[in-house]
């Protein structure tokens, strides 16, 4: 089957070639529209847009990894400013990748809506009419047979209609079609599309989404300031946030200890809470675990993270307490080498700690620490000290989980005056220059949440599994064209599909089969 | 998910055979070989035998592949889950996948003739497999515990093979169609042109391409949902642009793309089948370099 004859005799569109355009404007505006509406224009944008998305695998962006955006930035100044002016680091968001989708969904449009109507017109209507040369289809057959102009007709219309053809007899003529589904469905495909991308477009302006850090015994109320991050879409009313509130009563973390290959690795982490759907409703118990987040009024509470808060007492030389309480520390490795900082403002003589926490502690050969699982099988935690103008009273904001060393004087620690204060649980020790004491009182876990509302998820869904029925639909139902003409001393028959049909053959075969049965009276040419 | 007992001295029995399996491979991927030379020898005689070392070649592929099939049941009982959470799983899963969808295939559509190919990638996935991913048994990162896993991955995995040998399909219409191999003046040319000329006819093969990459698309399209709505479990949101997902859309794009140059007019033939080989670079590249150098959350390539 030639190809340029299949789209030729089948394509409902009338043609993509450039036509010189007519004069003047309104001219000049149909000739765009022709081009933009046209199937290269599409295929050409579909390549497009596949390309454009592959900046952003390869550069980090603000909206997955800004850590990794602002680390690029320090890393690579320069290139940075020029990728960012390229909005490469916002890709998804982009002018340029804007506008390649906006162009394509306006082709869409502009293609599925003429499409439609040819397609209403084309149910509506009858097969198309006999063509006059029957020879050059894929599936001919010239049968000799005696049988009447009646009976070939007649046999061949029950054939067809049998088979669920559409079916016009004419004089000494049959001209049958069938797989109208095929462009229904594909027509249900691209409108599907364009459901999916306006569900999904609403979404993200009704949407939101929250970060917070809970440790074992915090309670989360519900309300803009209990947030540590807060993402709302352009659409988002404070009001939408209902009052509940999630205290996390426990917080599991399960590794193997067991399996020789496996020691380490996590088998599951548990977040055990109990809610409050309104402020004066009954408390709940209930269980929040990766994959399987929790539904709190008007959104769902995900577990995203999860690490350790050692309990930590600071007193000033003359034992005032400058600051009690557990601190969230940051794993850096699979085992937990843990991250933390404590800033300490309200201390006789300011200063900041940036520590270590290793869950399990393993001594390496250089004398510095790591940890060799990530269960509290033997905790300890080490500290350096720095004295120093903390910057805090300027108002400006500071990221918690960063100590900016520059301008202060490190105290303890490598390379300091004294080595760091290293502490195991329950113990108190001196901190030097002065500072006064810290005690290591305990350990608690804490959990990352991310509260996140969008309500037009399952609209999207439903569109995209309507894209995928109906792709399957004008994929796998063949769209034929079957003719039939009776002569002088016979008949014949010819057929045509549209797309890929191995089957055509063995069609033909069986009509010719059902108007001349037995096989010895006919003879039949390709 | 408390404790779990992992039966490591089975995951070593299931690496043997692996190795089992390629062993029997290579011996079928010889007689293919030699199956091809001879069906596109210049004697009557030598051409006459083909049949039979074809028969003999499928035989020893057969083999391979219930061996193959062992070592991946093995590898899953020893995890006591599905068995592809990391890329030698993955690996190790896909191509038994792409052998046994390759070997159901051949019933339905004559496709004996791209066999050496198929199994010579298989082959390929299996050495890398073995040497560069091999990882110790784990037990699932709690992200993975999750029946999407299943569904998601195997889906994605069915995909992959229809576009494989789809891809497979697209070589031989290339190099049927290219002008330069029909008349080359180089030896080795000259073979490969015999070789071809065993291949069904250039019209065959790109509607057959079309059949495979269309239920590709299918299998794909259910592979991005599928992904979104466990995204949307594990991670909040059911699209992130997280390099996976770009990717995902970027293969899903691309095969769309290829969709309509086959049924429009100017982009037929080579320039589709060009397209579908770029679809599967895409595959490719999208479970190599992205699972191993990119970053994000899609983390499991098992490998430090
Ligand atoms: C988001 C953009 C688009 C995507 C993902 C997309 C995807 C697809 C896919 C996968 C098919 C194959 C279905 C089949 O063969 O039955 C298809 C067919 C088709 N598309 Fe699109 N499409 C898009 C935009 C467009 C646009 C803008 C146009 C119009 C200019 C268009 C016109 C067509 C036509 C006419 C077919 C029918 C091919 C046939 O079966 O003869 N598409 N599209």
């Amino acid at each position: 089957m030639a190809s340029s004859q299949r789209s030729s005799d089948l394509t409902p569109e009338s043609s993509d070639r450039t036509e010189s355009p007519e004069i003047g404007v309104v001219g000049w505006l149909r000739w765009i529209w022709r081009q933009l509406t046209s199937m290269r224009t599409a295929l050409l944008l579909l390549l497009l847009l596949a390309i454009a998305a592959v900046p952003g695998s390869i550069y980090p962006q603000r909206s997955a990894d800004p850590n990794g955006v602002t680390s690029f930035f320090q890393g690579n100044p320069q290139l940075a400013r020029v990728l960012d002016a390229l909005q490469l680091f916002d890709v998804y968001s982009s002018s340029w990748f804007s506008a390649i989708y906006i162009l394509l969904f306006v082709s869409l449009i502009g293609c599925v809506i003429p499409r439609t109507l040819v397609h209403y017109r084309a149910l509506r209507s009858e097969p198309v009419a006999l063509p006059t040369r029957l020879q050059r289809f894929p599936g001919y057959r010239k049968i000799t047979s005696d049988a009447s102009g009646k009976h070939v007709l007649a046999k061949g219309e029950a054939a067809l209609r049998a088979k669920g053809f559409r079916v016009i007899v004419r004089a000494g003529s049959i001209s049958a079609e069938k797989g109208y589904l095929r462009e229904t469905g594909n027509l249900m495909f691209h409108v599907a599309l364009i459901g999916v991308l306006i569900t999904a477009g609403i979404g993200g302006g009704l949407s939101y989404n929250g970060q917070r850090v809970l440790v074992e015994g915090e309670t989360f109320v519900d309300n803009l300031s209990s947030y540590d991050s807060f993402n709302p879409g352009v659409f988002f009313k404070e009001s939408q946030l209902k009052p509940y509130a999630v205290t996390l009563n426990k917080f599991e973390a399960i590794f193997d200890l067991k399996n020789p290959t496996n020691i380490g690795t996590p088998l599951d982490f548990r977040a055990h809470v109990t809610t409050r759907t309104t402020p004066d409703a009954a408390p709940q118990r209930s269980l929040i675990r990766v994959n399987e987040p929790l539904q709190a009024p008007g959104a769902n509470v995900y577990l995203t993270g999860n690490g350790y808060a050692p309990v930590l007492t600071f007193r000033d030389p003359d034992g005032q307490v400058s600051f009690s309480g557990p601190v969230e520390f940051l794993p850096q490795d699979a085992n937990y080498t843990s991250l933390g900082v404590v800033k300490l403002p309200d201390a006789k003589t300011q200063f900041g700690v940036l520590a270590f926490f290793y869950p399990t502690k393993q001594q390496l050969k250089t004398g510095a620490f790591t940890s060799s699982f990530p269960g509290l099988v033997d905790p300890l935690l080490s500290m350096n000290i720095y004295v120093g103008n903390l910057g805090l009273n300027d108002g400006s904001p500071q990221n918690v989980f960063q100590l900016q060393v520059h301008g202060l004087k490190k105290v303890a620690g490598p390379k300091a005056p004294n080595k760091a204060v290293q502490l195991v649980v329950g113990q108190t020790k001196k901190l030097p220059a002065g500072l006064g004491s810290v005690t290591f009182d305990g350990i608690k876990r804490y959990a990352s949440l991310d509260v996140a509302y969008n309500p037009t998820e399952g609209w999207v869904l439903f569109f995209a599994l309507l894209a995928l029925a109906s792709l399957a639909t004008s994929l796998s139902v063949p769209r034929r064209r079957v003719w039939i003409r009776k002569f002088e001393g016979g008949f014949e028959v010819a057929a045509l599909a549209r797309n890929d049909d191995p089957n055509l053959d063995s069609l033909v075969d069986e009509i010719v089969q059902s108007i001349t049965p037995k096989k010895s009276s006919r003879k039949a040419t390709k | 998910m408390n404790s779990v007992d992992l039966n490591i001295p089975l995951s070593r029995l299931s690496l043997v055979f692996v190795f089992a399996a390629m062993a029997v491979y290579t011996i079928a991927f010889l007689i293919f070989v030699w199956n091809l030379s001879q069906a596109s020898s210049t004697k009557k005689a030598e051409r006459a035998k083909a049949t039979q070392s074809e028969k003999w070649g499928f035989g020893f592929f057969a083999t391979a592949a219930a061996i193959h099939a062992a070592g991946v049941v093995m590898r899953g009982i020893s995890a006591g889950r599905v068995p592809w959470a990391n890329m030698y799983e993955f690996s190790i899963s896909g191509s038994f996948i792409v052998v046994f969808i390759y070997l159901l295939s051949i019933r339905v559509r004559d496709i004996r003739v791209i066999a050496a190919f198929v199994n010579g990638f298989v082959l390929l996935v299996l050495g890398s497999a073995t040497t560069l991913f091999y990882v110790q048994v784990k037990t699932l990162m709690p992200a993975l515990q999750s029946y999407w896993l299943v569904i998601h991955v195997t889906v994605a995995v069915l995909a992959t093979a229809f576009f494989n040998i789809a891809a497979a399909l697209s070589v031989a219409y290339l190099l049927r169609g290219s002008d330069w191999v029909a008349n080359s003046k180089l030896k080795a040319i000259a073979i490969v042109r015999r070789v071809l000329s065993v291949f069904p006819k250039e019209q065959q093969l790109e509607r057959l391409q079309n059949r495979f990459n269309s239920i590709g698309l299918l299998l794909w399209s259910f592979t991005l949902i599928a992904g979104a709505i466990w995204a949307e479990r594990a991670w909040h949101r059911f699209w992130g642009w997280d390099t996976k997902e770009v990717w995902t859309f970027i293969i899903w794009t691309l095969y769309a793309g290829y969709f309509h140059a086959t049924t429009t007019r100017g982009w037929t033939g080579k320039r589709a089948a060009w397209l579908s080989l770029v679809g599967f670079s895409a595959v490719i590249f999208n479970f190599t370099i992205v699972n191993l150098f990119f970053k994000g959350l899609h983390v499991y390539s098992g490998l430090k």
